[in-house]
Parts: structure tokens; C-alpha cells; sequence
């Protein structure tokens, strides 16, 4: 338990790494769903496209 | 030379390279941070000033690094696009700037994160490299703005190419008159030069090559979103995505 | 051929039939020059009314706020710079006029400095005495307020040209353009606080007329690449 309170500095230090995990994930999970949802999008569209002719 | 480099800018091919390059680059800078981390949070001795609180640099540090970089890719390859009509330059800048602000954001609040602890404040207005950092942060609001403000994509490109080359200018005048108000106001510096030991640096290095691993890996992965979204009518996605075996 | 291409004016006449231009124009709606002035004063009257009226704290504050108050009364201004020419169509015809697209931008800015830049440097001792500033540091700051108007209009004529034409471009151009402008306020201010506090104060000046000369030679090349833009 010592190496985690850090000199009693373990809640900014935690805080910090837990941070940026968030802030990374966060960031690639919005980038895969916009992925997701252009990649929808055009084969919606293209579907509806294709049963038209 | 130029074939290859050709090759690669055609949307196309850079859409299906860059699906096998972004987890060659993800899993190689997530295991350094990983190392890296572990060194830094519980291998590396703490520091004699600040404790263990200095720990906070080994992800301030890289944040504020990227932070900068990302910048420089974006106004870069803004420029590519304005001087030379590469299209595939537009779509690595409007996918810079995102992450660009993520970073720039993180970097600010490791940085507010480790203040309290040392400067008895969660924030500092006098210390300079916040003050250009924040400022930074405004430069990517600007910029996102703008882009989402003009409907059309290769009109939004052009002018936002403009707005970061004359950000990149002031970027460094920020910097330069921020050194110069902080001096006359007694600010205080963040991370004292000359005071890591090798070890300690060593951890710093290793830190700082993943999150750039990461953050190529982060911004392959928007490029071919926008890439993708750009190229929406054009023949090869149609054939990709009608095709029996599909895309991604 | 050759005697239309002897037709075409000289630069110089360009620059300042555009700048002779403006100024008419602002002649005829002096509200467009009076409010930001008006604006000015009444930033100016807002900061004693919120932190008080306390001597010393005036005289500290003063430079910086008769500062901030003048980036934003400029900021207030530079919507309107391409705006009407670009509502009437006038922007079209400069944009294929056989002139130098930057020097006529540059005529134009030229125009927007002496109906914002200069009435505010005009205005602001009135100012300034009420914030109880001496008449030595009153030179001072407006020596500043000269140098730092010329960058804030030219670095502001590339916001306006950026954001011509859009939907609430007011909010962005100051999103656009108040990081930007943040160390002519930085370099300014502080020049007034040192001379005010008897220090060396003319590395901020300098640094203002190199900003002032920088923005002078790059600005309006800038404007002109993102007038085209906006326009194509």
C-alpha cells in the first residue's frame, strides 16, 4: 500500500495517470463510433442506391 | 522515391495502409507506456525536492510535447495542402486538430493537478508555460470552430490552413512575450532544468516515444475516417463497401 | 494590349483610392467609428464599478484595463471591415481588379486603422486621467496603443477575411483572433505598468514595432490568400 500513497502525493499522482487513460480512451472510442457512422452512412445510402436501379 | 510517396497519397491506398499501420504502431507505444509508466510510478526513486509528486511528469511532460507536435502537424500539412492540392494533407490537419486539443487539454490539467500539491494553488497565472499552453488550447478552439463553421469541406480546408500557419507564427511570439510577463511578474517555472537523474530521464524518453506511437496510431485511425467521409461518392468506396467480403 | 496595360494605375494609387474610399465611407456613418469609442469608454467605466473605486487600485489596474478595453473595442470594429463590400458586391470586384489583391487589403486596413486605432489612442488620455495615470505615462501608453492598433488591424483583417460570409462570424472572429492578439496586449500593457512603476519599459516598445512591422509585411498577403478563399 506504500508504493500507491506515494508520500501521501498518491491522489494527484493517480489522479493524473487515471487522467489521461480517460482522456485517451475517450477520445478513440468518439474516433471508432464517427468511424462507425460514416462507414453507415455511405452504405446506407449506397444500398438504397443499388435497389433503385 | 516519389511513386511510393505517390502511392501512398491516394486515398485508396492510404485507406487500406493505414488499417494495417495503426496497430503496429498502437501496440508497440502501448507497451512502452506501460514499461514506462511502471518505471516511473514505482521503479525510478522519488525526487529529493518534490517527492513523488514529480511522477506527474511522466504524463505531462509527453501531453505538453504532443500537444505542440500536433500543432506542427497540423499547420504543416495545412500548408502541403494549400501549396501543393494534396487532398490526403487536408485530412491528416482536420484530424490533428482534435487530438491536438485532447493533449493540449490533458497537459493543462496534469499540470493544474501537479500545482496543488506544490504551488498550494490548482492553478497559476503566473507560471509562463501554462499561460502559452492555455493559449494554445484557444488556438485549437479557434481553429475547430472555424472549420465547423463553413459548410463546405474544401473551403473550410483552405481557410483553416491560412488561420494555423498564422497560428504557427504566434505560437512562438506567445511564447517569447508570455517568457517576458512571467519575468517581470516573478512567475515561477514548472520543471526545473538539469535536475533528472539518468534513470529518471530514461523512463521520460521511453514515456514520451509511446504516447507519439499512440498518438500516429490515434491519428491514422481519424485520417481514414476522413478520408472515408471526403471520398463518400467517388468509385473505390462504393466497390469496397458493396463488396461481398466488405470493408472496415 | 498594350495601351489597356498602361491604363492600369499604379499601386500606390490603388492603395490609397481604397483607403480614400473607406474613410468617405466612414465619414458618412460616423456611428461605425463612434461606437466602438463609446464601447471603449464603457469598458473603461465597468472595471471601478466592479472592483471599486479605490485609488491605488485604479492607478495598478489602469494600464490594463484601458489595454483590454481596447482589444475589444478594436475586436467590435472588424466585423464591419469586409462585410458591407462583401453584402454589395464591391469585394468581387476587387478580388479581379488588375491591382495587387494585398496592397488594395492593405489600403483597406490602412483605412480601418485610422477610424478605430487612431480616434481610440485619441481618446484614451481622457481615459487614462481618470484612472489617475501621470502625463509621462500617458505618452507612453499611447505610443503603445499606436504600435499595438497597427498589429490588432492587420491581424484582424485576416479574421474578418477568414470569417466573411458566415453565419455568426462575430463570435468567431473574436474566437479567431483574441488568442491571437494576446501578446500585442501582453507586450503592451506591461510597457504602461513598467513605465508607471518608473522601470525600463522600452523592450516592450520594441517588441510592439517589430509585432507592428512583422504584421505589416506578412498580414496582408494573409488576408488577401483568405479573401480568396471566402470568396471562391
Amino acid at each position: 500500500m506504500d508504493g500507491l500513497a506515494m508520500g501521501g502525493y498518491g491522489a494527484y499522482v493517480w489522479s493524473c495517470f487515471g487522467l489521461t487513460l480517460v482522456i485517451v480512451v475517450f477520445s478513440e472510442w468518439r474516433a471508432r463510433i464517427k468511424h462507425k457512422r460514416v462507414y453507415r452512412d455511405i452504405e446506407v445510402r449506397l444500398k438504397a442506391l443499388e435497389d433503385r436501379e | 522515391m516519389w511513386t511510393w510517396f505517390h502511392k501512398l497519397a491516394s486515398p485508396p491506398h492510404f485507406y487500406r495502409t493505414a488499417a494495417i499501420l495503426s496497430p503496429w504502431l498502437a501496440m508497440p507505444g502501448l507497451a512502452l507506456i506501460a514499461w514506462g509508466a511502471w518505471q516511473g510510478l514505482f521503479v525510478v526513486p522519488m525526487d529529493y525536492q518534490q517527492g513523488d509528486a514529480f511522477r506527474i511528469i511522466y504524463v505531462h511532460v509527453p501531453s505538453a510535447y504532443l500537444s505542440l507536435m500536433a500543432y506542427m502537424i497540423m499547420a504543416t500539412s495545412g500548408a502541403i495542402g494549400l501549396i501543393w492540392r494534396m487532398k490526403l494533407a487536408h485530412a491528416v490537419a482536420a484530424s490533428a486538430a482534435p487530438i491536438g486539443a485532447a493533449f493540449t487539454f490533458l497537459a493543462l490539467a496534469t499540470g493544474s493537478i501537479w500545482g496543488r500539491p506544490m504551488w498550494g494553488t490548482w492553478w497559476e497565472w503566473g507560471d509562463p508555460r501554462m499561460m502559452s499552453e492555455l493559449i494554445l488550447l484557444f488556438l485549437y478552439f479557434g481553429y475547430m470552430a472555424l472549420r465547423s463553421a463553413i459548410d463546405d469541406t474544401a473551403k473550410a480546408d483552405k481557410a483553416s490552413a491560412v488561420l494555423a500557419l498564422v497560428g504557427i507564427v504566434n505560437v512562438v511570439i506567445v511564447h517569447f512575450s508570455v517568457e517576458w510577463w512571467s519575468s517581470l511578474h516573478q512567475g515561477q517555472t514548472v520543471f526545473k532544468k538539469g535536475t533528472m537523474d539518468a534513470e529518471m530521464k530514461t523512463a521520460l524518453l521511453i514515456m514520451i516515444l509511446g504516447f507519439t506511437l499512440l498518438f500516429g496510431a490515434m491519428l491514422l485511425r481519424r485520417i481514414r475516417t476522413e478520408v472515408l467521409y471526403r471520398e463518400r461518392r467517388t468509385r473505390w468506396v462504393r466497390e469496397m463497401i458493396l463488396s461481398p467480403e466488405g470493408g472496415s | 494590349m498594350t495601351t489597356q496595360e498602361r491604363q492600369i494605375p499604379g499601386m500606390f494609387t490603388g492603395l490609397f483610392a481604397m483607403t480614400r474610399r473607406d474613410l468617405l465611407l466612414a465619414w458618412k456613418r460616423p456611428g461605425d467609428v463612434l461606437n466602438p469609442l463609446f464601447f471603449f469608454a464603457m469598458v473603461c467605466t465597468l472595471f471601478p464599478l466592479a472592483v471599486g473605486p479605490s485609488a491605488e487600485q485604479l492607478e495598478f489596474s489602469g494600464p490594463g484595463v484601458l489595454w483590454v478595453a481596447a482589444l475589444l473595442s478594436t475586436l467590435l470594429s472588424l466585423n464591419s471591415l469586409f462585410l458591407s463590400d462583401f453584402e454589395d458586391g464591391s469585394l468581387d470586384q476587387l478580388l479581379v481588379s488588375p491591382q495587387p489583391l494585398p496592397v488594395l487589403v492593405l489600403g483597406k486596413t490602412l483605412a480601418h486603422w485610422l477610424t478605430s486605432g487612431v480616434p481610440l489612442v485619441i481618446v484614451s488620455p481622457l481615459l487614462a486621467i481618470t484612472y489617475r495615470m501621470p502625463p509621462s505615462v500617458i505618452g507612453v501608453m499611447m505610443l503603445t496603443l499606436l504600435l499595438g492598433t497597427i498589429s490588432l488591424s492587420l491581424l484582424g483583417s485576416i479574421g474578418a477575411a477568414l470569417t466573411v460570409g458566415l453565419h455568426r462570424g462575430t463570435a468567431l472572429l473574436s474566437l479567431l483572433i483574441l488568442p491571437l492578439a494576446m501578446p500585442i496586449m501582453i507586450l503592451g500593457a506591461n510597457a504602461v505598468s513598467l513605465a508607471a512603476s518608473n522601470d525600463v519599459y522600452t523592450t516592450g516598445i520594441w517588441a510592439l514595432g517589430a509585432y507592428a512591422i512583422a504584421s505589416l509585411s506578412l498580414a496582408p498577403y494573409a488576408t488577401a490568400a483568405a479573401l480568396r478563399i471566402s470568396n471562391e
